[in-house]
């Protein structure tokens, strides 16, 4: 509706079709209370971060094997970088491969995020450790539920694109997964900054 | 050329329940928001009522602490949530598309989803009383109170219900940032917008920076109550004042995404009544802007007895006076807009004078908690209770009032009885002010807020029966509005298209307006467009009626109108209506019931099945579902 409906404004209106500018301007305003959703609990991590209780506390990370599940998840957004690329120049084929790969990607780090879970769990660090247990697992989890959504939206894609029914215009849009799933990606490399690296 | 007073004769298929249900217009949206807020409004004011009427007299025995505890808890809650925010978001939604000239919001499903989580959640929170108790730690939820009432689960309630009604919230919030910022009418560029949109603009991004941050509280909050977590845990060390800062950084904003669209309305209301433009307008639009900044940094203020230290308190409490600043500029701007002006004293304009005056008190106690030693005298007294009414009710809800006669009109097409509507007035605002200037008194006399019964021979007695009485006024006041509702609908006074002599693009349609709004896209030239197209200026700057225009008529520039000035309505393809929104937003609130019964075990986790398998079926069949369906 809103591409015959709607009037957008004059200085737009020759800027390509006006509901991807709509959208567009939509995901970010997201992204930006995305942006605070996350924010809020790094502030609850920091507070907490010394926190530990009886319990075990930074030492227990595993700073090489999240360094590689780090890179894991940044590789997933070069791939999503192709898979935009082809979408946008029409080529849904070699698009669903990129998008395939991103979301193969998305689930090896979530693999590796499961793994090191249950690591630490062994190590005795849970929910009810202490108040740095309980902010570790709520932000890093948050995070694996938000790359979580970001997988399921990759393979609603690749599924509607199968059966012929992606269009850009469409509900599914490959530039908007595009953008959350890169903003998803600069959240982790927050994160793995501020608590896997930082240790003050 | 088209005139938009075509005769409204809507197919059959657009009435009825379903109609409703599937609907994604913004105008019935914004219509159900009304109806909606209004119900609840009759539940929290009736809420208020057992509150005064426990409260008449020295040792009430009509509620129990226990039963107090939950009404005023959901009173603050409803008031807050199901109330003013909702109240707002019907006028926005009607308005600010036909403000700037558009046809639709710019995500008309999303926005049914909005309205329908909304009222799902707010529901929900009432299910409450019958299964295990109502949430009955006060709206503010403080922890370690709200995590150790773990017998029932009525802080679950509340930890859900009010993330639900932030999701919706926040839904509708970047639906109208889209709106707004993609699109306005040609020539409707960001300085000529009217300043109910602008308002509309600051709330939205007040919303979706501060509902985020109360979000992560409310799922600590349910974690610590539920899975063991110790995120307010004192006894290992867990804060409790990260909760206090939590809420506050959403609690402070918040009071401005209740006041600021009122603050719009009365924007609106006030240059037509006055017949004169808004004085400083740029000043208006800009000091809205800077209370949406400085509301963010004067959070603490709620906290000045919870022991910051002096640096924090003294921070705070400066920014806090900053913060009345642009408060006050606004209040200059409305004083002088109708400074000289050939006042017409109708309801909305009375309504509207009564925001100004009531708001202002409000404002000036307000000013007066920002004084840190003051305030760790008046903090949890009744002196707060009344400061906020005093902006709240004084102020929000005069406003949403004089909205409400404003633009009922527009919605139905019929005038509200102004005889009526001057009764309403006068009996709101003596039973306010009966109601609330005591608790001024009742506070600094040292009455805590919050509880459930006094002694007698405190000298509590006169000033609690005299609030007690007012509200019975105020309680009146509100039948007699419902009165003049039902009378005006169905024999009120024809409305026309303009009757008001307004100024903004809304009067340029039917009242009401057809479904696609406008049936030629206007073309904006000055701020007020609609005032420039019925007046002229003549030499001396007087304004002069122009005589080839009748008022009311839609009139649009053909020269600049473009190529698609000569639009047929036939030719406008408006958003097709669906039933999937209604669908996710009841799988996602029972996905929430499911939340709220997790420690129950099996009903828990059999709840969250159920809302996720509706959920999933609602948005997938939303995503997978053509906007505009080929009708023809
Ligand atoms: C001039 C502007 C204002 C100033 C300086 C101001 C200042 C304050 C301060 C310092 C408090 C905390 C008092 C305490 O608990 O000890 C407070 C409470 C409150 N204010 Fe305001 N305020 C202003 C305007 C408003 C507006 C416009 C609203 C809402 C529309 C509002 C709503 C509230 C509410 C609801 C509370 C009580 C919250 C609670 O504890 O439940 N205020 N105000
Ligand atoms: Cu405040």
């Amino acid at each position: 509706m809103v591409s015959e409906g709607a009037v957008v404004d004059h200085d737009f209106e020759d800027t390509g079709n006006p509901i991807h500018r709509v959208r567009k301007t939509a995901m970010w305003a997201f992204l930006g209370s995305e942006a605070f959703f996350f924010g809020a609990m790094i502030s609850t991590f920091l507070l907490y971060r010394n926190t530990i209780g009886d319990g075990p506390g930074a030492e227990i990370f595993n700073i090489p094997f999240t360094s590689a599940s780090s890179f894991v998840l940044l590789m997933s957004s070069l791939t999503m970088v192709l898979a935009d690329n082809s979408f946008q120049k029409g080529d849904q084929r070699q698009g669903r491969v990129w998008l395939i790969g991103t979301a193969l990607l998305g689930t090896t780090f979530l693999a590796g995020q499961i793994f090191e879970f249950t690591e630490f769990v062994h190590e005795g660090l849970t929910i009810s450790t202490s108040p740095f247990g309980s902010s570790f697992y709520m932000l890093t989890g948050f995070h694996g539920l938000h790359v979580a959504v970001g997988v399921l939206l990759l393979s609603m894609l690749v599924f509607f694109s199968l059966r012929g029914r992606y269009s850009p215009d469409g509900g599914m849009n490959v530039e908007l997964v595009a953008l959350y799933w890169h903003f998803v990606d600069i959240v982790w490399i927050v994160i793995f900054t501020v608590v896997y690296l930082l240790q003050i | 050329m088209a005139v938009a007073t075509r005769e409204q004769a809507p197919a059959a298929a657009d009435r009825g329940v379903w109609s409703w249900i599937t609907t994604v217009d913004h105008k019935r949206i914004g219509i159900m928001y009304a109806v909606a807020a209004f119900i609840f409004f009759l539940v929290g004011g009736f809420e208020a009522l057992l509150i005064r009427t426990q409260l008449a007299g020295p040792n009430g025995t009509v509620l129990s602490a226990e039963a107090y505890n939950q009404i005023f808890t959901m009173h603050g809650l409803t008031m807050v949530f199901a109330v003013i925010m909702p109240i707002a978001a019907a006028f926005q939604n009607y308005f600010v598309p036909l403000q700037i000239g558009a046809r639709d919001v710019a995500f008309p499903r999303i926005n049914a989803f909005a309205f329908w989580l909304f009222f799902f959640s707010a529901l929900f929170l009432y299910t409450s009383f019958l299964f295990g108790g109502a949430p009955d730690g006060a709206w503010v939820g403080y922890a370690p109170l709200s995590t150790q009432l773990t017998e029932y689960v009525r802080m679950d309630y509340y930890s859900v219900g009010a993330q639900l009604l932030g999701v919706a919230s926040l839904a509708g919030s970047i639906n109208f940032i889209a709106t707004i910022f993609t699109m306005r009418a040609p020539g409707m560029s960001l300085m000529r917008m009217p300043v109910f949109v602008w308002m509309t603009v600051v709330t939205s991004f007040l919303l979706i920076l501060s509902l985020p941050v109360i979000g992560v509280g409310l799922w600590q909050l349910l974690f610590d109550r539920n899975f063991g977590t110790l995120f307010y845990a004192a006894q290992a060390q867990g804060d409790p004042l990260l909760w206090q800062h939590l809420f506050w950084i959403f609690g402070h904003p918040e009071v401005y995404v209740l006041i600021l669209p009122a603050m719009g309305i009365v924007s609106e209301i006030l240059p037509v009544m006055s017949r004169k433009p808004l004085f400083g307008y740029a000043f208006v639009v800009f000091s809205g802007i800077a209370i949406g900044f400085l509301g963010f940094g004067v959070w603490a203020h709620h906290m000045f007895t919870a022991g910051l230290g002096p640096v924090a308190e003294a921070g705070f409490g400066l920014a806090t006076m900053l913060i009345a600043i642009p408060t006050g500029v606004k209040i200059f701007n409305w004083i002088g807009t109708t400074w000289g002006g050939r006042l017409k004293l109708t309801t909305p304009m009375l309504f509207s004078l009564g925001f100004i005056s009531m708001f202002v008190i409000g404002g000036l106690s307000g000013v007066t908690h920002s004084i840190v030693p003051a305030d760790t005298q008046q903090h949890d007294s009744y002196y707060i209770v009344a400061h906020f009414h005093y902006v709240l009710f004084g102020g929000a809800v005069l406003g949403y009032m004089a909205g409400a006669y404003y633009w009922f009109p527009k919605w139905t097409g019929k005038m509200l009885s102004e005889t009526i509507g001057k009764w309403h007035f006068w009996i709101t605002l003596i039973g306010f002010n009966l109601t609330f200037a005591p608790q001024h008194i009742l506070g600094l006399d040292g009455m805590p807020r919050r509880t459930y019964r006094y002694d007698a021979g405190l000298g509590w007695d006169g000033w609690n029966l005299m609030s007690t009485i007012g509200s019975y006024l105020i309680a009146v006041g509100v039948l007699v509005f419902i009165w003049n509702i039902i009378r005006s609908w169905r024999n009120g006074e024809p409305a026309g298209n303009d009757p008001w002599d307004g100024r903004t693009l809304e009067w340029t349609t039917s009242s009401p307006p057809p479904v696609h709004n406008f049936d030629e896209v206007p073309v904006v030239h000055h701020v007020d467009d609609f005032w420039y197209r019925k007046y002229g200026i003549d030499e001396d700057g007087r304004a002069v009626k122009m005589p080839e225009v009748s008022g009311g008529a839609l009139t649009v520039d053909t020269d600049t109108g473009g190529e698609d000035g000569d639009a047929d309505a036939h030719d406008i393809h408006m958003p097709s209506p669906s039933y999937f929104p209604i669908i996710a937003s009841a799988g996602v609130v029972i996905l929430g019931a499911g939340l709220v019964f997790i420690s129950s075990g099996a009903i828990g986790f059999g709840l969250l099945a159920l809302g996720a398998i509706v959920s999933l079926w609602g948005f997938m069949g939303w995503a997978g579902e053509p906007i505009t369906k080929e009708a023809h």
